[in-house]
């Protein structure tokens, strides 16, 4: 569903990204990972379309969203996305804030977005805190928030950027089990994380990044049964330690 | 020499029209001036905020055209020096016709020159309201447009009530430059008061406290605003 080839970026001379080739099946769920400042966050934005790619190509169902003349905004309707720092809308109270891209992307009439709002906010354990504004939930409430606000929009895959590195260690399971949940919902998810437990629990593959360039893109088996590269061994017994 | 005391001036016919109608040009002026200010501001806000390097450019080139000449020159150079420029037809018009020339050119210097000031703080209060919340709303699939209309501009916009408001008491204060080109507002009627009475301590005293009372007005009512706007942990604008 999602296919990247050869995708190359630079920031001026910087190369972020260095020939980066994997894909994502339907209800494939691929965790990336790898040390920080190695591209992993410029990667997945680079599958929406909110980082552009100088080289390479990158294939979402028929979209090729390199291609100047794609639609981003509506590819970007049919992607959800949860980001590291949750980036719900302030001034908006949770209710609102799911229903914001049905209303006013999707066109659907207020009753049925907040119907639909609800019932998600429901899912993620959220149901009593609709009323609120972001900044009075907890980091992991507000992460679940983001979360309903990506599945609001009956997305075909949904995008993580580490969306329990800003949270308290008593706060990262909620979000996870809804993550795992939805994976085994089906979704197609591709995850950049350092929760190697998730990874465990439900990826399929995982990619592991190192200095712009993807250095493994194995199987979840494969990869923590035996990795080949020495800097995937150091990273994993690095965050495996503890 | 002897100052003969004389606060009962200040209530006399004619002076204390003098000083209503006085009060009234300047408020005319500042609220003018503020609307061109707000409406253009805001626009060279977003233009410079843009993904659109063109509309950038534009919105630079104003602010540092704008912001770079001291206002009393750019008023002098709107009342004395544009009409020379315009063709001779236009020139003429603007010279001998256009209504209430004094206060129709104040009203325009004063809102062009305050749209580069305001430009600059609402591109603050988009730059505060940030890249991620820019990137959380496209990602949901919102046009560039609509993200400014219900994200950035809400946020941005709240987080810079405080120094609109000092804004907007800066052309309060600064309509009074149109006493140089023949509007007698508020400073103006004051002068004239002294001229005829030669109470001047009275009038002036008059003008700073009635200048006072509309700065308290307007900071109550900013205040007010601020208050129903409030949404909980919204971050403030350092002043
Ligand atoms: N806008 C930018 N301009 C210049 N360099 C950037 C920019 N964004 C990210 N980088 C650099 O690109 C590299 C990869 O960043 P990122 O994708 O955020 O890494 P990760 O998510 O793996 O930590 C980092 O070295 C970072 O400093
Ligand atoms: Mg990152």
């Amino acid at each position: 569903m999602i296919l990247m080839e050869n995708v190359s970026k630079w920031y001026g001379s910087f190369q972020v990204l260095n020939g980066c080739t994997t894909s994502v099946s339907k209800g494939e769920v691929v965790v990336v990972c790898g040390p920080s400042g190695s591209g992993k966050s410029t990667l997945i934005k680079t599958v929406n379309g909110l980082e552009t790619i100088q080289e390479g190509k990158i294939t979402v169902e028929e979209t090729i969203v390199s291609n100047r003349k794609t639609n981003l905004n509506q590819l970007r309707s049919r992607i959800g996305m949860v980001f590291q720092n949750f980036e719900l809308f302030p001034h908006m109270s949770v209710l609102e804030n799911v229903k914001l891209g049905q209303m006013k992307v999707l066109g659907r009439a207020d009753s049925e977005s907040e119907n639909k709002a609800k019932l998600l906010l429901d899912r993620v354990g959220l149901a009593d805190h609709a009323a609120k504004f972001p900044s009075q939930l907890s980091g992991g409430q507000q992460q679940r928030v983001a979360i309903a606000r990506g599945l609001a929009m009956d997305p075909i895959a949904m995008l993580f950027d580490e969306p329990t590195s800003a949270l308290d260690p008593e706060m990262i399971n909620d979000v996870l089990d809804v993550m795992v949940e939805l994976a085994n919902d089906g979704m197609t998810m591709m995850v950049v994380t350092h929760e190697m437990g998730f990874a465990k629990k439900v990826a399929d593959r995982v990619v592991f990044m190192d200095e712009g360039k993807i250095i493994e893109d194995a199987t979840k088996d494969d990869f923590f049964g035996s990795p080949r590269s020495d800097r995937a061994q150091q990273f994993l017994s690095k965050i495996l330690s503890y | 020499m002897q100052y003969n005391w004389d606060w009962g001036i200040l209530f006399r016919d004619p002076y204390i029209w003098w000083l209503v109608d006085g009060l009234q040009w300047t408020l005319t002026i500042a609220i003018c001036a503020w609307v061109i200010a707000f409406c253009l501001g805001s626009i060279l806000g977003i233009m410079r905020t843009s993904i659109n390097p063109y509309l950038r450019f534009i919105g630079t080139a104003y602010v540092e055209l704008f912001r770079n000449v001291p206002l009393l020159v750019q008023l002098f150079l709107w009342y004395f020096v544009f009409p020379e420029l315009l063709p001779e037809e236009a020139g003429r018009w603007v010279k001998r016709e256009m209504p209430m020339p004094g206060f129709t050119t104040t009203v325009l210097a004063l809102g062009l020159y305050t749209a580069s000031r305001l430009c600059e703080q609402v591109r603050s209060g988009i730059e505060a309201v940030g890249i991620g919340q820019r990137n959380a709303g496209r990602a949901i699939g919102l046009s560039e447009t609509k993200v400014y209309i219900h994200i950035l501009l809400p946020n941005a916009y709240r987080i810079i009530i405080a120094p609109l408001t000092s804004e907007f008491l800066t052309i309060f204060k600064n309509s009074s430059l149109a006493l140089t080109i023949g509007v007698i507002e508020l400073t103006g009627m004051t002068r004239q008061i002294e001229e005829y009475t030669f109470q001047g301590f009275e009038a002036f005293t008059a003008a700073t406290v009635i200048y006072s009372l509309v700065t308290f007005t307007v900071m109550g009512f900013m205040l007010h605003l601020e208050k129903r706007l409030y949404v909980p942990g919204m971050i403030a604008a350092e002043k």
